[in-house]
């Protein structure tokens, strides 16, 4: 008989006054006891909807069961079948929305929770198990993977696990991607994240850093040069956006791109890194957007001493970030200026003076209100302004967070790769793009999405690869 | 990591090194730029190549001190390694069925014009190179310079050597703004040019100068003043060095 508990086991989580300070993680994890406690409340339904709505579909009552009997380590070789990344996704998975969004215990009450179990069995397997990884023996095959991020990781795992040789290209100086220079240390520590590439490392894939492929090397010497019979491109964003108002070239105004960058892979918040921030103690801060990656930059802020502000255009329900996102930047104290939209960024410029280090700074936004009509194509009800509502608030600083076009290098310098209007590379089902042997996933593909999605995508090339060069 | 093979200090302020990156001198034109982390803790900073060496596998590359990350690049010595060395990026000039062409350069953006000037030379093209200085002391590269081009003429702000002359018409520009990653992902290198947002990592690093609002260019650049004075004046005494 399963635990009926309507609820939850909760998230046990650092305190909000204090994390605002800090950047370790807010939410510590289930204890053994939580975990088991959680793992019996699931009802081990026939049809298993939870899997359906799983984009990697993991076998998920499957490593439930096992977490209810204490084997958590048989728990992680079940999930360990489906997933690369398990650490990764048990934290920053949208699991609300997928898995548990079909969990039957979700009708009447709360869904099991899987993401939470699944970061519970990673995190043990983590800290418990002295198990290398055992390296298959070469196929002989060389498959070149372009981006460390999930996609890229994902791809090479599976590949590496079926023997290929694998070599992944990444243009930073640290492999990861967006887990490390987009998603912040307390949501997801580097330390799980290096865990992972050091795994695919045992696994014997290659990882070169400082290569931009399209620059350093083209696709076409990959193949014609360097002997690889397949790429798999998941180069990830691209160009951040803006909005094209005035005074978005101004000092203090970043995309939220370089804003993380510099604070997450560059370490700019910590004593003894070369790389600089705008000092934020006391200053104010608007990120523009709705979406987690506006959350991340709105939380970086509040953690460098800044008073936060999210800027939306839309109502706190079409809010695109996720709501446990929302909830933990509310507790750390950062305002929400839903149905708001910038119309320009004021600079400040001192007429008595030319000089003045101050001059072509933020010091303002102006903005209008919004209110919401009829639904658009997205479906989500349209913003409109409201008239003679226009304001402005006193700014020091202002963040971009409103997505990314894909990333023009790969597709500049690859002849017949074909990309869509938005300038995503187009794909089939299977990943394959419009050039022979050369596979696509990830946001170079979709444009911004999630990790896990972009993670199922290099999944999806990898089987195709691998039915591809095994015929061979 | 990237072995230093040659350092050569170029002027007071200004120095050159030679770095061992076979990768990055296989596939570099004029133009074109790397970005470099002198250790772990280090910035990413972008750099003009110089010039490059494919036989050897080297890159040069001429950096003025300007701020912290320069001026810890300036402490390595020959031998000793650098942490990234990343490139090559942004677009080649251009130089294809020129047959005459004027290279201009002011200061520490000579070494930007030299491969340029070079390269043409090298193609049969009629090189009049015009470079200017501040004064006489800050002349850098003056033989290379006799090598790359057809018709020489150095000139200096206060004309200490040369025609008294400043280097001002200028029609394609290089730009070098902040930047952090270099394949277009953070946006920093933004440049406002001819009333659109351009990314100089990926659109350029060159320009048409009359269309460059160099006034918003260089407030963006001056963004972290501040912080590099601050920086520089923690780093040893015994190694700093005046900029003027």
């Amino acid at each position: 008989m399963a635990n009926m508990r309507p609820d939850k086991n909760p998230m046990p989580h650092q305190d909000p006054q204090v994390r605002s300070g800090n950047f370790e993680e807010v939410a510590l994890g289930y204890t053994k006891e939580q975990a088991i406690d959680e793992a019996q409340r699931c009802l081990h339904c026939k049809n298993m909807p939870c899997v359906s709505g799983c984009p990697v579909k993991i076998h998920i009552p499957d490593f439930i069961a096992k977490v209810a009997e204490g084997d958590f380590e048989a728990a992680y070789q079940i999930i360990a079948q489906d997933s690369a990344l398990p650490a990764v996704c048990g934290r920053v998975c949208p699991q609300e929305t997928q898995c548990e969004s079909k969990c039957v215990r979700g009708i009447k009450h709360e869904s099991v929770g899987i993401g939470r179990l699944e970061r519970f069995v990673a995190d043990w397997h983590n800290a418990n198990s002295t198990e290398k990884p055992v390296r298959p023996a070469s196929n002989g095959h060389k498959v070149a993977v372009i981006g460390s991020g999930p996609s890229g990781l994902t791809c090479a795992g599976d590949l590496a696990r079926k023997g290929y040789e694998v070599t992944v290209f990444e243009a930073l100086h640290l492999a990861g991607g967006v887990l490390v220079y987009g998603i912040p240390e307390f949501r997801l520590p580097k330390s799980i994240v290096q865990k992972e590439v050091d795994g695919l490392k045992e696994l014997g894939v290659k990882i070169e850093t400082n290569v931009v492929v399209g620059r350093s090397i083209t696709i076409d010497e990959l193949m014609e040069q360097e002997g690889f019979e397949a790429v798999f491109i998941g180069s990830g964003a691209g160009l951040p956006m803006f909005m094209h108002i005035p005074g978005e070239n101004l000092k203090g105004v970043y995309s939220a791109n370089e804003f993380l960058t510099r604070i997450n892979l560059m370490k700019a918040y910590k004593e003894g890194s070369d790389t600089p921030i705008m000092p934020l103690k006391g200053k104010k801060v608007a990120v523009v957007g709705g979406g987690n990656v506006a959350m991340d930059a709105a939380r970086c802020s509040r953690r460098l001493g800044a008073d936060v502000y999210i800027v939306y255009r839309r109502s706190e329900a079409e809010l695109p970030a996720r709501a446990e996102e929302v909830e933990h930047a509310k507790e750390e104290g950062i305002i929400f200026k839903t149905l708001n939209n910038p119309t320009e960024i004021l600079g400040y410029n001192n007429p008595e003076d030319k000089r003045d280090p101050k001059n072509g700074s933020v010091c303002g936004l102006r903005c209008v209100e919004m209110e919401l009509g009829e639904p658009d194509a997205s479906g989500r009800r349209r913003p409109i302004v409201k008239e003679g509502s226009e304001f402005e608030m006193e700014m020091d600083c202002v963040i971009m967070a409103l997505g990314t076009s894909p990333n023009p290098l790969i597709k500049s310098t690859t002849k017949g790769l074909e990309i869509n209007k938005r300038g995503g590379i187009i794909v089939n089902e299977d990943g394959l793009t419009s050039r022979e042997a050369v596979y696509a996933g990830g946001d170079a593909v979709t444009g911004a999405a999630t990790v896990i999605l972009a993670m199922g995508a290099g999944k999806t090339a990898a089987a195709a690869i691998d039915e591809q060069l095994s015929k061979k | 990591m990237y072995r230093i093979v040659k350092k050569r200090v170029l002027n007071p302020t200004v120095t050159l090194m030679e770095v061992e990156a076979p990768a990055v001198a296989r596939k570099c034109e004029p133009g074109q730029f790397i970005i470099l982390r002198v250790d772990e803790n280090g910035e990413r900073i972008p750099l003009t190549i110089a010039a490059y060496d494919r036989e050897k596998g080297t890159v040069t590359i001429i950096f003025q001190l300007v701020g912290a990350t320069t001026e810890k690049l300036n402490h390595k010595e020959e031998g000793e390694y650098l942490q990234d060395f990343v490139g090559p990026l942004g677009k080649a000039t251009e130089t294809e069925g020129l047959k005459r062409v004027a290279v201009i350069g002011g200061g520490v953006g000579t070494a930007i014009a030299y491969p340029v000037a070079k390269k043409l030379h090298d193609d049969g093209c009629h090189v009049d190179l015009i470079v200017g200085f501040r004064n006489k002391d800050l002349i850098i590269l003056k033989e290379e310079f006799e090598a790359a081009s057809t018709n020489l003429i150095i000139g200096t702000d206060d004309g200490s050597y040369g025609k008294k002359a400043l280097v001002t018409d200028l029609t394609v520009v290089s730009m070098n703004p902040i930047m952090i990653d270099g394949t277009g992902m953070c946006g920093g290198c933004r440049l406002s040019v001819g009333g659109e947002t351009k990314f100089a990592c990926v659109d350029g690093p060159e320009f048409d100068g009359h269309l460059v609002d160099f006034d918003e260019a260089m407030a963006r650049g001056a963004m972290y003043r501040d912080f590099e004075m601050h920086a520089r004046e923690e780093t040893c005494n015994l190694f700093k060095q005046e900029v003027k």
